[in-house]
């Protein structure tokens, strides 16, 4: 299947989960925050939270600004 | 204890319950490095500075995060590069499951080019945010009338702009900030377009309770001196503003006695 991550497609096995998407992208243990299509996924939940097909997951976190 | 260190002890900032000994909110957006970052923080007396939500990049090196850490100092997110309530909604909700706090700078812009405030989206935003817990500081125009619907809204504070973000160009319209200053029931924060100490003096001389800027420390020729200056100008102004400023006259008062003038 296909997830748009932060804006890129990436393939991915059916039924991967948002613990192991964001784990691809940032080692961070704090600090960072998941969405999937616009819904904030809390982070206790990241790894019962399964992906499907066409998904767009963004993976947030604090830089300098304002 | 000298008259202004006292009042300085009891003139704490309170925004939503919450109090700050230092009235100058920092931004953290624009430092050529994070160690430039921290000794400008540090000279400031910040206790409470922004951050964006960004994706995140595999590559960065050094978190603000971690800067803010070991300085002590809270952290405020911010909504910045929003254009819409959804989108300034969501940020907001991001920031919070990030960085632990339900307090978010609300900006919502209108175009890239002035980057100023979207008050329709604005308002819409902070609607939806006060109604879901968050304790919300909308960055706004420097319009009386929008200030005070958001205060209706239960906005926590009000941030008008003096000018444009980045800009420099100081307060171009200090008779609305004192208009929002008069009318408001909550602080009164000036957020953007400062250049340097005397506009921050006098944003604290207007009656406003704090100042955040960014811009005009980091990228400063010496950000660490710049912020020293504007923690002493935010301090001036603040006791110029307590202690009240005599009334402007259009000719001489003098200020020695005429009695016994020996050239009568």
């Amino acid at each position: 299947m296909q997830v748009i991550v932060n804006g890129r497609p990436q393939e991915l096995p059916e039924g991967a989960s948002v613990a192991e998407v964001v784990a691809t992208v940032t080692t961070a243990a704090s600090g960072v925050a998941a969405a999937v299509n616009d819904e904030v996924v809390r982070r206790g939940a990241w790894t019962t939270t399964t992906l499907r097909d066409a998904d767009r997951l963004e993976v947030l976190t604090a830089v300098q600004g304002g | 204890m000298a008259h202004n260190d006292q009042d300085r002890q009891d003139d704490r900032l309170v925004i939503a319950g919450r109090d700050f000994g230092s009235r100058l909110i920092m931004g953290t957006g624009g430092a050529p490095s994070m160690r430039v970052l921290q000794e400008a923080l540090t000279a400031s007396g910040t206790e409470l500075t922004t951050v964006a939500m960004r994706r995140v990049d595999p590559a960065a090196r050094g978190s603000v995060l971690e800067v803010l850490e070991a300085c002590g100092i809270a952290v405020l997110p911010n909504t910045a590069g929003c254009f819409t309530a959804g989108e300034a909604v969501l940020t907001a909700k991001l920031a919070r499951e990030a960085l632990g706090t339900d307090w978010v700078k609300l900006e919502v812009i209108a175009d890239e080019h002035t980057l100023l405030p979207d008050p329709i989206e604005l308002v819409e935003a902070a609607e939806q945010l006060v109604d879901d817990g968050f304790t919300v500081l909308p960055y706004t125009n420097d319009d009386p009338v929008l200030a005070r619907r958001l205060e209706q809204i239960g906005c926590a504070a009000v941030m008008p702009l003096g000018s444009p973000i980045g800009s420099g160009l100081g307060i171009r319209n200090p008779h609305n900030i004192e208009l929002i200053v008069e009318r408001a029931g909550v602080p009164v924060i000036l957020d953007a377009g400062l250049g340097t100490a005397s506009d921050a003096a006098l944003a604290m001389e207007l009656g406003c309770d704090a100042v955040l800027l960014a811009t005009a420390v980091t990228r400063a020729q010496s950000p660490a001196r710049m912020a020293a200056a504007m923690r002493h100008a935010v301090e001036a102004g603040r006791l110029a503003r307590l202690a009240g400023r005599i009334p402007k006259r259009r000719y001489a008062q003098a200020s020695s006695p005429w009695e016994g003038v020996s050239t009568g």
